[in-house]
């Protein structure tokens, strides 16, 4: 494929705050009628870099070549008029307009026509890629893959040339993700250029037709996929080759301490989330929990943690260590749950935006979870301040001072307190959702480690991840989510990451006998 | 009877239509501007100012002329509520300041400005004038159609008012065929909703939200400048414009952020708060006194926070106010 | 870092000059001074503008404002007085806007405390004995203003109704009702005004002897200094000061941890209506003995800017509202030495609060230069 470049980048540097350097002198190019795949781990600084040429970030040094000119991409209408749009993870539709409404924003009347010439355009598009779109519809009655179409439709209705598409299939079902790969096709077959940005190596396979790889914000290399293997890629995406040295101790003595059972849930549309789930958690052992993102693992730990209501038919059992008795957890609030002295900890995937309270400092967020004890009106400062400067000497937390606002330092240190916190509590049932996303690898083995000295203390921890080599070489056992359901448990220890991979995102519908 | 409550009924709610209808431009925008009874103050003063400025130039009062008796007002007016939209703005589109507490300065500020010119001008400018009686420029202001006496009832009610009132309709009238049929109007509505979208379609967010805010403040001001030159035939008591601004912020919310609502809302608004002084006439075996009036004017923020509660309760998308109502916009936040 | 020598090219001119940047790590220091020049800065504004309007040299005019603001004795205890009414309803609308539940319907708030304690002033105040009628007053006036609160934060924490719109609108509902019963209570038919209450045995009035307090107003002053203390520990201090900042913060995070969120808003408000109640009737037990729809006089405005100015900081807030107050007895006398209208203090304010809100800006924000391009060293 031998062609000119439809956009280049040279020397791009992006830096947000004075610490965090999401983009690091990146020079590439995207040939013109292409697929690239923009691969990286989370926080490699894809998404950034595409936001850059989308209009909505400025670079803070570098060059921007479209077309072979030098491009001023000052807002995303710059980027429109060179032929640039971007599919965004978080949709940038308007809820309260119908596709057509939202497909007309910010277009000039003269060159659009009003909203019979646009919805005819609409079908038009839609019919040569073969996509389906109610012009009429309002967004807020749309599924979530019908608000990716819509986006795409509206992204080719400007004339965009170059697609940025920013982890498409994330929200998508496998049907879904090859409809979607199936108009991707199209389109290139149409001569437009395509930008995939995603972590999927699966999917980069299966679509793309070069690979670019970002690493911790720096341009890595590029590869024709023909002649990429997974192997390969995740060399090259994780720097070295991924031999995990992650320790996995034997614990004898595995005691019941959860029991799952039937827990159906929905999710904040009403669409079931979590479809019937059956499981066990043992003291003593790594249970990890994989899928692809959204099969439910969410609502999956916030229904056991008093976040998540359940449907009718479900239990979960907590068994008490100590005394061997069992409660009861569904129907049971947060704040329940810790009055009958139910040992949970919960690290959850939002860590700012739910598991720490970014203005609060350290010492402030040791007594998020524990504020309440006691009979005094008052809160006890000197505990947590103590907690504080213990996680922190004991972690290696990089801060100026305990109560230096969480928000202000970096994502590693981050997690680093709220782990540190939930470990305190000296919990029963340890949840960890994501545990290790954005971290670097010196934290997460932080963190492997820290997981690894609870199950030796008989703690049963649940570990929600995303990166199968990880879960294999840390869990005892992998329950894989796919759609909702449960596709099966293996042992970590035999599985493969083919197996694994394959029971993300094939559901088995032979009924699978639980263990 | 009823005629003439109907006529004072419009002629009480045209300041209302005009504050709700720059209320609701401004407020698709995403700004909630708590300054627009501080900006149909000094629309208003601003208006007499001008007026003032005239009238004291002219050797010989009937020597004024139509034209310039209503421009310079008018331009005054819309120049003084346009630079308050503009201080709002700059202080909550550009330098990002909460827009609740940057509104209710503006009214502080704008009130404050409204009586303290409206009690000192004839002291600053040093005129040889008792009071500030504007009544040569009001009377053009007030002159309706000529033949509007000779036609009963319908004169009355259709054909008995200032220019300006006329122009309160029009403009609620096109404010909403703007919002609804434009492009321009689709754009500035998807800016209160979602500004990070209307950003991505290539909408110049800030750009919208200076505009409609300074554009909403003018046309709020001319409720200002309706209430002094027509209302009250260009006689300015501090204090005179009352609560009237806040009532046109309860018309937003009352007729759910939709201008050709406002026209009715306003006439039903007028008539809540001035129904007190015809109740007698209407239900003479009822007894009203002065008392019972304070209770009726309380209606229209009841029936407003009625509307509010029922709305949420059904929480019908169309009917809510602009998602981002009340926030800044930041592109890169992340 | 090593730059070269930047060229700015005829080209990069499409490119914006700046850009601006989110700021994380300004230190407290630097935040304050940005803070205290903008004060300054707008006091040399107001005194532009004064001198445009008197035509005083600029000095004198600050000496007459310093002079009406604290230049007697009796000015002084007004002075503080006046702070002390602000700083009260500033404190009772803090909890609320820490928990970034918008109040602003502080104003209605403090009318009904003080209607509440008017009625029982007036109903009972020959009925019963003084002391039961004083606590009858506090206890009423508290339980008005709380319920006026807690009306719009129950339609918030259930259907999350807009709280600003509906706090807004209950303002001019409890206006209306006090302006309702100055009828109904007026001490002269039909001239709408209720004359001093209990003027003969002074029931329910809420002053220490005359022989102690000249002016009365000492122990309002008290008890809103004690307040300010209580505030500060309530809101930094106590497990309820805690969760209102979480639920402020983050209604995930609340929920994640165990903050029951709906009872966080309702009771928040319940104490933020509460302390309104508590400055109305300090207004009509403790200093004016009688209400009128003017009461509040606009404090339930100016103390959401007060409190806003302060980072929501109780101890600040004396500062915050210290400043206004000053500013405003000052320029009121300008107003009265030149023959204005004492509406001038308001502009004066109003710049004042544009200034330092515009200066938040500086502080969280900063502009960047869009670097030139670089010229390529090798």
């Amino acid at each position: 494929m031998e062609n000119k470049a439809a956009v280049s980048f040279r020397h791009i540097t992006k830096a947000f705050g004075s610490k965090v350097v999401a983009n690091k002198d990146v020079s590439m190019d995207i040939m013109s009628g292409e697929i690239l795949a923009l691969l990286g781990e989370n926080g490699s600084g894809k998404t950034t870099l595409m936001n850059m040429l989308s209009g909505i970030y400025h670079q803070d040094s570098g060059e921007i070549f479209v077309n072979g000119e030098e491009a001023y991409i000052n807002s995303p209408k710059d980027a429109y008029a060179l032929g640039i749009g971007m599919i965004h993870q978080h949709f940038k539709l308007v809820d309260v307009f119908t596709a057509t409404e939202n497909v007309a924003l910010g277009m000039d009347k003269k060159t659009t026509g009003g909203a019979k010439e646009i919805a005819k355009a609409i079908t038009e598009i839609c019919d040569r890629y073969g996509f389906d779109v109610d012009p009429k519809k309002k967004v807020y009655n749309m599924t979530v893959s019908q608000k990716q179409t819509l986006e795409i439709v509206k992204a080719l209705y400007r004339g965009a040339n170059i697609l940025i598409l920013d982890e498409p299939t994330a929200v998508l079902t496998p049907q879904e993700t090859d409809k979607l790969f199936a108009v991707l096709r199209n389109m290139k077959a149409d001569g437009k250029s395509i930008i995939i940005i995603t972590h999927k190596l699966n999917e980069v396979l299966a679509i793309s037709d070069r690979v670019a790889i970002l690493r911790k914000g720096e341009y890595i290399d590029s590869v024709i996929t023909s002649e990429a293997t997974v192997q390969s890629l995740t060399d090259m995406m994780v720097g070295q080759k991924v031999e995990l040295d992650i320790e996995r101790p034997e614990v004898e003595d595995k005691q019941l301490r959860l029991t799952i059972d039937h827990l159906t849930c929905l999710d904040k549309y009403g669409v079931t989330a979590l479809d019937d789930v059956s499981l066990e958690a043992y003291g003593g052992e790594i249970l990890g929990i994989a899928g692809i993102s959204g099969s439910g693992q969410k609502q999956l730990l916030e229904a056991v943690a008093g976040l998540q209501e359940a449907q009718d038919g479900a239990s979960i059992t907590y068994i008490d260590p100590e005394s061997g008795a069992k409660e009861e957890l569904i129907g049971k609030s947060v704040t329940e749950i810790k009055k009958r002295g139910i040992a949970l900890s919960f690290v959850p995937e939002d860590r700012l935006g739910m598991g720490l309270v970014g203005a609060m400092g350290m010492s402030d967020n040791m007594m998020l979870r524990s504020y309440e004890k006691g009979h005094s009106p008052f809160t006890d400062r000197k505990t947590p301040r103590d907690l504080a400067n213990r996680v922190k000497d004991e972690l290696e937390v990089v801060t100026p001072g305990i109560s230096t606002p969480v928000r202000k330092l970096s994502g590693g240190n981050v997690q680093k307190v709220l782990v540190g916190r939930e470990i305190a509590s000296n919990p029963t049932v340890l949840m960890a959702a994501y545990a290790v996303r954005g971290l670097d690898i010196n934290t997460s083995y932080t963190i492997y480690r820290l997981l690894n000295e609870q199950k030796k203390k008989g703690v049963a921890v649940i570990y929600v991840g995303e990166d199968l080599d990880v879960l294999l070489a840390l869990c005892d056992r992998i329950a894989v989510l796919c759609g909702g359901k449960l596709n099966g448990i293996v042992d970590g220890r035999t599985a493969t990451k083919e197996e694994v991979g394959l029971m993300m995102t094939n559901l088995n519908t032979e009924e699978k006998e639980g263990e | 009877m009823i005629v003439s409550f109907i006529h004072r009924a419009i002629m009480q709610g045209i300041p209302l239509l005009f504050g709700a209808t720059g209320e609701i431009v401004t407020e698709k925008s995403g700004n909630l501007n708590l300054g627009i009874p501080g900006v149909m103050y000094v629309g208003g003063i601003s208006g007499v100012i001008g007026a003032f400025m005239y009238e004291n130039s002219l050797p010989d009062k009937s020597m004024a002329n139509p034209f310039l008796a209503i421009m310079i007002p008018l331009l005054c007016s819309l120049l003084g509520s346009l630079i308050m939209g503009l201080i709002y703005s700059f202080l909550t589109t550009t330098l990002r300041a909460n827009q609740n507490v940057t509104g209710l300065a503006i009214t502080t500020f704008g009130v404050g400005l409204g009586n303290f010119f409206g009690g000192s001008l004839i002291k600053i400018v040093g005129a040889d004038v008792p009071s500030i009686t504007l009544s040569t420029t009001s009377k053009f202001f007030s002159a309706h159609l000529p033949f509007a006496d000779n036609m009963g009832w319908f004169g009355e009610i259709f054909l008995s008012y200032g220019f300006l009132a006329y122009l309160a309709v029009i403009i609620a009238i096109v404010t909403s065929l703007f919002l609804k049929k434009t492009r321009t109007g689709l754009n500035l509505r998807a800016v209160g909703e979602n500004p990070a979208t209307a950003d991505a379609a290539g909408v110049n967010v800030s750009r919208y939200k200076y505009m409609s805010t300074c554009v909403g403040s003018m046309i709020a001001g001319l409720g200002g400048l309706y209430y002094v030159m027509d209302y009250v035939s260009g006689v300015w008591s501090n204090d005179g414009f009352g609560d009237r601004g806040w009532l046109a912020i309860a018309l937003v919310i009352f007729t759910v952020w939709k201008p050709n609502f406002a026209i009715i809302g306003s006439i039903l608004f007028g008539g809540l708060y001035i129904i007190h002084n015809y109740l007698n006439q209407f239900f003479p075996f009822i007894p009203v006194d002065m008392s019972t009036q304070e209770l009726i004017k309380m209606a229209p923020y009841l029936v407003t926070v009625l509307v509010l509660i029922v709305n949420s309760m059904r929480n019908k998308r169309e009917n809510q106010p602009p998602e981002a109502l009340g926030l800044s916009y930041f592109r890169e936040d992340r | 870092m090593t730059t070269t020598k930047a060229v700015t090219k005829e080209a990069s001119s499409r490119e914006k000059p700046f850009h601006i940047v989110k700021r994380t790590d300004m230190p407290k220091w630097k935040s304050w001074l940005i803070r205290i020049l903008s004060v300054l800065a707008s006091l040399i504004v107001c005194a532009i503008i004064i001198v445009a309007v008197t035509g005083d040299n600029p000095f004198a005019v600050y000496g007459t404002m310093v002079k009406g603001a604290v230049g007697s004795a009796r000015r002084v205890w007004v002075l503080l007085q006046e702070v002390a009414m602000l700083l009260c309803v500033s404190l009772a609308v803090t909890p609320a806007f820490k928990m970034r539940f918008w109040n602003i319907g502080a104003e209605g708030q403090v009318l009904m405390g003080g209607l509440g304690a008017t009625a029982v002033m007036l109903l009972l105040g020959h009925k019963l004995p003084a002391p039961v009628v004083l606590v009858l007053v506090i206890v009423v006036s508290i339980i008005c203003g709380a319920v006026w609160g807690v009306i719009p934060a129950v339609f918030k924490a259930f259907w999350n109704t807009n709280e600003t719109l509906f706090t807004l609108m209950m303002n001019y509902i409890a206006i209306q009702i006090v302006s309702y019963f100055t009828y109904v209570w007026s001490s002269n038919k039909g001239n709408n005004v209720i004359n001093t209450i209990n003027t003969d045995n002074h029931a329910g009035w809420l002053n220490l002897p005359q022989s102690v307090d000249q002016y009365g107003y000492l122990l309002n002053i008290i008890i809103v200094a004690v307040l300010t203390v209580l505030m500060y520990f309530y809101l930094n201090r106590s497990k309820q000061g805690y969760e209102i900042a979480v639920v402020g913060e983050s209604i995930n995070t609340a929920r994640y941890a165990g903050i029951n969120v709906k009872k966080v808003i309702i009771r928040t408000m319940l104490i933020s209506g509460a302390l309104c109640g508590v400055a109305g009737m300090l207004l009509v037990s403790g200093t004016d003995h009688t209400i009128t729809p003017n009461t509040a006089a606009g404090r339930g405005f100016t103390a959401i800017m007060v409190s806003w100015l302060a980072k929501f900081n109780p101890l600040f807030m004396v500062l915050t509202s210290l400043l206004l107050v000053f500013m405003e007895r000052g320029a009121i006398e300008i107003s009265t030495v030149f023959g204005l209208n004492t509406s001038f203090s308001e502009i004066i304010a109003g710049i004042i609060i544009f200034f330092i809100i515009g200066s938040e800006f500086f502080i969280n924000y900063s502009i960047k230069r869009t670097h030139a391009k670089e010229v390529e060293s090798k």
